[in-house]
């Protein structure tokens, strides 16, 4: 048992045609015993970037509030706001400060940048970048994700099918995770705005 | 740090000053200590094995290079060459990810070990190498001092930075090629293979290395290397990185110089269900939100919920 399984989560984001999708489960639990069936692991950062945090949820809940802070600052003193890439790297140096004693978090960015072309990254618990073009995963059932993504996905996909693509995949991958599970939450970040979908999901 | 650092600059507060911190450890102590005192769940049996020290491995996994990387020295420069995976255990987590990394515009370096040391130790002496290039006036890095600093810092740290690195560069003195373990001790070789396809890509270098290479020989050479660890050791795969750097100072980067393990055309020839195209109106949505992005067009920035545009400024009483 790792301490990354003990709450439970499942975590995909991925690329469309000028559009990127963010997707998660809806789970906390402590070990087997289910205790929230509505905890947050996506976060807002800006309108065009997410983060979603896949992990110990006490490490999750602090890693946001740290990352809100960081971006309201830069947003004060910069008056603008912060680009996936640089936020991929604040991130990563925060996690890596913490190498010898790292928060228990496995986090996924998905944004659009500068140009309005999808961004997606992922990193492990001390920060190590990992770039992908077309999905990245994170979670407890990270192998179904990764199955269903690599199924599923194909390039060019318009906001519409991008959504049902990320929530096929997801409820799929988290009906064969025990840990994992209890509905889920679709995030499709467009240049125009951000469509928001609660997914039903089996309750068991 | 020091030696880098002009006091008379001072230190900015408003940043950290660096360097690891180690807030969490006591804490991530006793989260290892309360969870392996309860193995998996008292309410279900163990479906591993009831004795299983693996079900105990508490600390998670952090991402491996895996990696084969090497280096050689030929007539008139460095060829460094690596492959392209990294591993989380026995996932591949990143399918095309670049383990040559740049410290100068003279000198590049390989890493294995674990992804985010190499990559982080990396950048840092890269950084320290720029600042000595600012403040000694040189305008060019000798290979030998990146060497030094980054032996320096894994010395440091016991081996705990666990990266395992090829450095090669060219300075005034001629082509360099430098091995450093992550235990901070360093050789310096005409060829050097490390990672976990280090053996067989020292393998071909023992049988076909010669002294004075042109080139396109070493070339040739690196990239027999490193596709021997690609086919041969698990932890390394999908394409071949070089990176040419000639006694002139011209680099040539060579990124996915080799591509032997591309899925596109492969995933072209799949013949795709249509039951596996995506139909709108699929899934089963309990609730729906749009919310239009405002900030950027709408031309005011929004702050913790306060608009810019709704603070007013008065000039301070003096």
């Amino acid at each position: 048992m790792s301490i990354l399984e003990y709450n439970g989560a499942a975590i995909i984001g991925m690329a469309g045609k000028d559009c990127v999708g963010i997707a998660s489960d809806n789970r906390l639990g402590i070990q087997y015993q289910t205790v929230a069936m509505d905890f947050k692991k996506i976060f807002k950062m800006n309108d065009r970037l997410f983060v979603g945090l896949a992990g110990l949820a006490t490490d999750v809940q602090t890693l946001d509030q740290l990352l809100r802070f960081r971006m309201d600052l830069y947003e004060l003193r910069e008056e603008r706001e912060m680009s996936p890439k640089v936020f991929t790297n604040l991130l990563s140096n925060m996690l890596y400060e913490k190498r010898f004693g790292p928060y228990f978090c496995e986090p996924i960015i998905a944004g659009l940048d500068g140009g309005g072309s999808p961004y997606l990254a992922t990193m492990d618990l001390i920060g190590a970048q990992a770039h992908s073009r077309d999905f990245v995963v994170a979670g407890t059932c990270e192998g179904n994700l990764y199955g269903m993504c690599e199924t599923l996905w194909r390039p060019d996909m318009d906001k519409e099918v991008l959504f049902e693509t990320l929530a096929q995949a997801l409820l799929a991958s988290v009906d064969r995770d025990a840990l994992s599970g209890w509905g889920g939450v679709v995030h499709i970040i467009t240049r125009e705005g951000v469509i928001s979908r609660e997914l039903k999901g089996r309750q068991d | 740090m020091s030696e880098l650092t002009d006091p008379a600059i001072g230190v900015d507060l408003d940043f950290p000053s660096g360097g690891f911190s180690f807030d969490n450890v006591h804490r991530n102590a006793l989260i290892e200590r309360h969870i392996s005192s309860h193995p998996s769940s008292s309410h279900y049996p163990d479906h591993h094995s009831s004795s299983s020290s693996a079900n105990r491995v508490v600390l998670p996994l952090a991402t491996k290079t895996g990696t084969t990387i090497v280096g050689v020295v030929y007539r008139d420069g460095v060829v460094l060459g690596a492959d392209t995976r990294s591993t989380n255990d026995a996932t591949v987590a990143d399918k095309n990810c670049e383990k040559i990394h740049y410290i100068a515009p003279n000198i590049y370096c390989c890493g294995a070990g674990t992804a985010a040391d190499t990559e982080k130790t990396t950048e840092l002496i890269s950084s320290q190498m720029e600042l000595l290039r600012l403040n000694t006036g040189d305008r060019q890095s000798r290979v030998v001092a990146s060497c030094t600093l980054l032996k320096r810092m894994l010395f440091r740290y016991q081996g705990y930075v666990s990266a395992a690195l090829v450095l090669g560069g060219c300075d005034v003195d001629g082509p360099h090629l430098y091995q450093i373990y992550p235990h901070g001790s360093t050789g310096k070789l005409p060829y050097t293979t490390m990672g976990s396809g280090s053996l067989a890509a020292m393998a071909i270098f023992e049988s076909d290395y010669r002294d004075d290479m042109d080139e396109v020989d070493a070339l040739g050479l690196v990239r027999r290397a490193i596709l021997a660890g690609i086919y041969n050791d698990l932890g390394s795969g999908s394409n071949v990185d070089t990176c040419v750097i000639r006694t002139d100072g011209t680099v040539i980067m060579g990124r996915n110089d080799i591509m032997p393990n591309e899925v596109g055309p492969i995933r072209e020839r799949v013949n795709r269900s249509d039951a596996l195209n995506m139909r709108p109106g699929t899934t089963a949505v309990l609730d729906d939100a749009y919310v239009g992005s405002g900030g950027r067009n709408g031309g005011t920035m929004m702050v913790g919920g306060v608009s810019l545009a709704d603070v007013t400024v008065t000039a301070m009483e003096t």
